[in-house]
């Protein structure tokens, strides 16, 4: 086939080399012609703000709200440490601190027990007749039509000490005195994990409805019993959808303000009730601001610890 | 079923399978099956779509039980334990490879479920890899070998924990035509180099007679005929085997005399025929007999011949010629012959001409 057609001429051959250079960059110029809406509405929306966020946390308060325009570092001072007001002697922000490390530990529960009851759910659905599927996913995704507020209310209406759960615990004679559930870390921590939930469900449903289930019949046959199953072949499969949905819990978890604020009370602050502060009674925006950032600094080490724990364990399998 | 029974082989006593189907009746997909697989054997199940004999594979394997009977592998009942309970290993249809896992874990997945000591393991995938040729491949993913590559992963991936059993389900039917040869060729080899007893499920009927020592025929659930290649095709128990198994042509007529050297068969046409007869003993009264279109010669009109016909079409297929005649009693009859380079034009359609069925030609039809 190839001895028919000769090379063509040199200079045929720069000409076809400089249109195709030429058509190349008119490509590329399209390419961008046709980002530019989407990259313009990325810059107004996300690093815009962000822009602001950076630059407000290195200025000075306001006497009431706002901002000084004053280059100063004391916001970001005083997310990590504080001065003594009596000896001027400076130690760490153990307020703050103790807030990070809350909103961390409740963030992973969350996600782990999320994780825990989600997977099952998610494979319960995954593994009904296909017109049912659907019946479930819906019933999952109801929840999401109910305003927020009203959802952690209702949870409130469960733990609280004359709620539900305490009824049913002193009607049976298991306590004789209501547990205090509202206002702990347990009942933020229920919240969110009521509320994130599907987050976790719907991602893991999605990797395990493309799960091809002849591989688990194949690994039965390969000896390999129930969990052994589980553990080297479903759990390995769907892997990005578990990642994905420990993402969807983490991140709004670690940020989470309306949950923390109505079952936490006043003193189980996280991270979104601190800023928030910052910005209302606190009327310290640089400090929000500051702390607004190192809660994006924490999402983003979180993030790529996580992924390259991940990716390891992927590539380590079975060298 | 009257043969030797091996004491390590798989026997399949009267087992049944009964499906329960929503808001329908009840669906019998196997139906008082008995089979004895003898170890060491290449063994094959036939038959068309919807036979059972996946149904068959899927019992022997683990994943479908028995509503009825046993299957009894080196005499031990083994009709109710899980896959994973039993020496037997898959090939799927579909090779089923982990995609996750690379060619050597593919392979090696069977014995780290078992707990085989790593040295070991690691020695036998080597093995493995070398018996499939796939030893440069074995760092490679199953999304980047070829399908035949793929089919051969998935055969060394049954192989190496060494099971009593080899089970394959349809395992040719993804591959073009010239692979699907060659993988005929090596699943041959592999089964005389591994003594492993292969279960081979296809309804590809020339695959079955290649390949197999021995072939089950089945339809509708139940196992209608076992036999070597040869019985199969030389002497078919009833008119489903004769026509699911390449070309045949039906005749009708009634047996006259019986002879050791086989039945004497008066056809409807009035010729006197001697054919074989069925191992079974032989129908009275009325009878079919099937002649395969190779055994059969055709001379000029006016010649010695059994019966008489109109050349209706001929088919050249280089190697031989196959002619559609019209009988005299208006049957249609096919009849092929080996191509000679000085013929042509000897039987043109429209001619008469004359079929001469040799003796033991023709077989007798059990039922």
């Amino acid at each position: 086939m190839t001895t028919v057609s000769a090379a063509p001429p040199a200079d045929a051959r720069d000409a076809a080399s400089t249109s195709a250079a030429a058509a190349r960059r008119s490509d590329v110029r399209s390419r961008w012609l046709l980002a530019a809406p989407a990259l313009a509405l990325i810059f107004v929306g996300a690093v815009g703000p962000l822009a602001i966020v950076l630059v407000y946390s290195f200025l000075a308060p306001g006497d009431y709200s706002g901002v000084v325009w004053t280059l100063s570092g004391d916001a970001w001072f005083n997310v990590f440490l504080e001065r003594d007001i009596f000896d001027d002697t400076v130690g760490p922000s153990w307020a703050h601190l103790s807030i990070f490390w809350r909103s961390v530990s409740l963030s992973l529960a969350t996600t782990v027990l999320a994780l825990l009851i989600g997977f099952p759910i998610a494979y319960f659905v995954a593994t009904r007749e296909p017109r049912w599927r659907s019946v479930w996913l819906f019933a999952i995704t109801i929840p999401f039509w109910t305003n927020l507020l009203i959802r952690t209310f209702a949870i409130m209406e469960l733990v609280r000490n004359e709620g539900v759960i305490n009824t049913i615990l002193m009607a049976t004679g298991l306590v004789s005195a209501p547990i205090q559930m509202l206002y702990t870390d347990f009942a933020v921590m229920l919240g969110m994990l009521y509320v994130y939930l599907p987050l976790m469900v719907l991602p893991i449903y999605a990797s395990l409805e493309r799960l091809d289930f002849r591989l688990v019949e194949a690994a039965y046959d390969l000896y390999a019993g129930r969990l052994q199953v589980l553990r080297w072949v479903i759990l390995p499969l769907t892997k990005p959808g578990i990642v994905a949905g420990s993402i969807l819990v983490f991140i709004p978890s670690l940020g989470a303000y309306v949950t923390p604020r109505v079952l936490g009370g006043g003193k189980n602050l996280m991270l979104g009730n601190l800023i928030e502060l910052q910005f209302s009674q606190g009327r310290n925006w640089p400090l929000g601001a500051a702390l607004a950032m190192t809660l994006m600094a924490i999402v983003t080490v979180a993030l790529l610890v996580y992924l390259r724990v991940a990716a390891g364990t992927r590539s380590s399998a079975h060298g | 079923m009257t043969e030797d029974r091996d004491a390590r082989g798989l026997d399949i006593r009267r087992v049944g399978k009964v499906f329960a189907q929503a808001g329908k009746a009840d669906f019998r997909a196997l139906d008082d099956v008995s089979l004895s697989i003898r170890s060491n054997e290449f063994f094959t199940l036939l038959g068309p779509s919807g036979c059972g004999k996946t149904t068959l594979l899927r019992m022997i394997a683990g994943f479908e039980h028995p509503s009825e009977g046993q299957i009894l592998l080196g005499g031990q009942d083994i009709g109710t334990l899980p896959p994973f309970a039993r020496p037997v290993n898959t090939v799927f249809q579909n090779y089923a490879l982990f995609p996750h896992l690379t060619v050597a874990g593919n392979i090696a997945f069977g014995l780290e479920m078992l707990r085989v000591p790593r040295a070991e393991i690691d020695e036998t995938v080597g093995r493995m890899l070398r018996l499939v040729r796939m030893e440069a491949m074995r760092s490679r993913r199953p999304s980047e070998i070829s399908g035949g590559q793929q089919q051969r992963v998935a055969l060394a991936r049954a192989l190496a924990p060494h099971p009593k059993i080899l089970l394959l389900d349809e395992p040719l039917s993804a591959l073009d035509l010239k692979l699907r040869k060659e993988m005929q060729i090596e699943l041959k080899r592999l089964q005389s180099e591994t003594g492993i007893t292969f279960v081979f499920v296809t309804h590809d009927q020339e695959e079955a007679l290649t390949m197999s020592d021995r072939i089950a025929v089945m339809s509708e659930g139940k196992v209608l005929q076992v036999g070597s290649p040869h019985d199969i095709y030389d002497r078919p128990a009833n008119r489903f085997v004769a026509s699911f198994i390449g070309e045949t042509n039906f005749l009708e007529g009634a047996v006259e005399s019986v002879t050791p050297a086989g039945a004497a068969v008066r056809l409807a046409g009035g010729a006197l025929i001697v054919a074989g007869a069925p191992s079974g003993g032989l129908p009275s009264g009325r009878t079919t007999v099937v002649i395969r279109p190779e055994h059969i010669d055709l001379v000029a009109a006016g010649g010695p011949a059994t019966l008489t016909a109109k050349v209706e079409a001929s088919v050249y297929f280089g190697t031989d010629t196959h002619h559609h005649l019209r009988l005299a009693d208006g049957a249609p009859f096919v009849v092929r012959r080996q191509s000679r380079r000085q013929e042509g034009g000897e039987f043109p359609v429209g001619a008469e001409v004359g079929v001469v069925i040799p003796d033991l030609a023709a077989q007798v039809l059990g039922d």
